[in-house]
């Protein structure tokens, strides 16, 4: 299967990442097609956050490549950066709410900051709409973060990073702390808006079930490059000890059969 | 993926009647869109979308707003195949819409009193009540001393105390250089130049060493305890400290309190050698009152009870400090704003209740003739 240029939304090429002499990335290479949910899994410490923040631009690479809807994310220029920052949308791991602000107007500040021309009572039926469609009840609009349980942050965060219709979505650890119930709802959230929206997700996450239920590729970050990027199918059949324990350790197992029967 | 788009436009189909859309139907356009939807012509029955370019979530709302406006169904619309999920996915949320809540007017402002008066009542009463717990736990630290934190106590001392010397003694010499140079502008026409020494020791022994340390660790340390307890409050750290089976009071608390007790004393003395120094310096300079006529004068005039007098104010202030510090860091309730407001709070508190109690002081000991 040749996959056409401009269906690359995220090309990453000999990436290398380090903290003073501890090397986090280095050659890796990863590509991430339109309209997919790309889940990018590895153990504590292999790099999978750093690698989130440097096609975010948030870290800046020592060195490599990395184009973001084929502009450089490591561009300096303001209008690249900013076309970056539209067109991407990032849930944070406990949705990095700002704390101060209600759940609205968490979801009318970028709205506020990239379309100021839009009026206010558009913007505010733009936010009551991204809070419902991450799955909230509409009174949620007026609470404060703090007053939210862990999940409804989650789907608050969601919300946030939606606000601006980016095609481009990254969520880190979205199912983190999360019952098993709240997990499963979240992975059928994330699935109905990829769908509905278009998106092209970027998922980093630990939760098998998670790999298993939505993504239609995974990613292996080890020995600070990807090992392999396919099918779930196809990563666990890599001979990679790391590979293999993960993929058919006794929680990948059931994972699999519940994976099984939500394709069935 | 530049916006190269070309803006939403509409038109009327001259055959059937319809309204067409075309361009893209996005974020980027929202006003746009709205401006173009208004404009729309009267009895328009049914909206052709299925030619438009782009089309997120924004274009959809605008349209379903339209929609509602004009009365017409979703039926009504035709939508492209590759936008109908989005579609469906916005029209299944699009009822439920919450009760604007915010009153404005008079019953809202007079609510508002009300709550603020009540509010206060409880901070006086948690205040009282967080004084009475920490007397039991002194009291029980007495009974029990391997409660007390010797090395987190010595630590605080030399945050409170030792650290804020160069600002304490600074500040009091300013304030006797002040009370000097005000007094002998005023004791000069009567030719009473010498009681300026009166006038510097007096009001520095018996009032402002005490009053400006205060001061000026309620602004420095009040506020400090509030922010590194609220923080350990908002990371559920005190949560933490209570499941261990430790008391933050113990921990936390007493440290602080105690700290404050041994150390404002002496920071009161400080001050007020800084304000008779300023008194002294402002004398020689410019009052042709030599330093040593002045230490005489003072040996000569001054009683004891005034020093005395300001000391025992002292421990009464500390109490005072330490407790409002750390109460309000207790009460931090999980964000960064509380943090925030309520270190704002401690120190308006602490500032205030101190010149009030130093003010009721003043009275009871003039009362007494003391």
């Amino acid at each position: 299967m040749t996959i056409r240029d401009d269906d690359i939304v995220i090309r990453i090429e000999g990436l290398e990442n380090r903290f003073g002499d501890q090397v986090v990335h280095e050659n890796l290479d990863l590509s991430v097609r339109r309209g997919e949910i790309i889940g990018v899994v590895g153990g504590s410490g292999a790099g999978k956050s750093v690698l989130m923040r440097s096609i975010l631009g948030l870290r800046r690479p020592d060195a490599g490549r990395i184009e973001v809807l084929g502009i450089d994310a490591r561009s300096e220029d303001e209008d690249d950066r900013h076309e970056i920052e539209r067109n991407t949308g990032v849930l944070f791991q406990d949705g990095a709410l700002f704390s101060s602000l209600t759940v609205g107007e968490n979801v009318q500040v970028p709205l506020k900051e990239q379309h100021p021309e839009i009026p206010d009572s558009l913007r505010y039926e733009l936010a009551l709409l991204k809070v419902k469609l991450a799955g909230l009840p509409a009174n949620a609009l007026e609470k404060l973060p703090s007053q939210l349980s862990g999940g409804m942050r989650k789907r608050a965060g969601l919300a946030r990073a939606l606000a601006l219709d980016p095609p481009l979505l990254f969520l880190d650890e979205p199912t983190a702390g999360l019952d098993p119930i709240g997990a499963a709802a979240f992975d059928e959230l994330i699935l109905t808006l990829q769908r509905a929206l278009g998106l092209t997700v970027f998922l980093i996450t630990h939760d098998l079930d998670t790999l298993y239920a939505i993504c239609d590729r995974v990613a292996v970050l080890a020995d600070r490059r990807v090992l392999v990027n396919a099918p779930i199918g196809e990563v666990e059949r890599f001979d990679h000890p790391w590979v293999q324990q993960y993929f058919h350790g006794p929680r990948a197992r059931a994972a699999r059969q519940a994976g099984a029967g939500t394709m069935a | 993926m530049r916006d190269e788009s070309r803006p939403p436009s509409l038109g009327t189909d001259a055959t059937t009647g319809q309204l067409r859309l075309a361009g893209s139907w996005t974020l980027a356009h929202a006003a746009e869109m709205g401006e173009r939807l208004r404009l729309a012509p009267e009895g328009v029955a049914a909206v052709d979308a299925s030619t438009v370019d782009r089309l997120d979530s924004a274009g959809v709302l605008q349209l379903l707003r339209f929609a509602r406006r004009r009365g017409l169904e979703l039926e009504a619309f035709a939508f492209h195949d590759d936008h109908k999920a989005l579609v469906e996915a916005i029209e299944d949320v699009a009822d439920d819409r919450p009760k604007k809540k915010r009153e404005y007017g008079v019953a809202a402002a007079l609510a508002r009193l009300g709550f603020s008066v009540h509010d206060n009542y409880r901070e006086i009463l948690a205040l009282i009540g967080f004084l009475g717990e920490n007397l039991v736990k002194f009291g029980r630290m007495l009974a029990q001393p391997r409660r007390f934190r010797l090395t987190s106590t010595v630590y605080h001392m030399e945050q409170v105390g030792l650290d804020a010397v160069p600002l304490v003694f600074l500040l009091s010499y300013l304030v006797g250089a002040v009370i000097a140079f005000l007094g002998a502008n005023i004791l000069r026409d009567f030719g009473a130049v010498i009681y300026v020494v009166e006038l510097v020791s007096i009001a520095f022994l018996r009032e402002f060493g005490v009053l400006l340390t205060a001061i000026v660790l309620a602004g420095r340390t009040a506020s400090a305890f509030t922010a590194q307890i609220g923080a350990m409050q908002a990371r559920e750290e005190i949560d933490a400290i209570r499941t261990l089976g430790l008391d933050p009071i113990d921990l936390l608390v007493m440290p602080r309190v105690i700290a404050l007790v041994v150390m404002l004393p002496l920071l009161t003395f400080i001050a007020m050698i800084a304000g008779l120094l300023g008194g002294l310096t402002v004398g020689a300079f410019n009052l042709d009152i030599p330093p040593q006529a002045y230490l005489a004068r003072m040996d000569a005039t001054l009683e004891v009870r005034h020093f005395l007098v300001g000391l025992s104010k002292a421990p009464i202030f500390a109490v005072i400090i330490g407790l409002i510090g750390c109460l309000e860091g207790l009460q931090v309730e999980g964000t960064a704003q509380s943090v925030g407001e309520r270190t704002t709070s401690s120190v308006v508190q602490t500032i205030s209740l101190v010149i009030v109690i130093d003010a009721i002081m003043a009275l009871w000991f003039m009362q007494m003739g003391i």
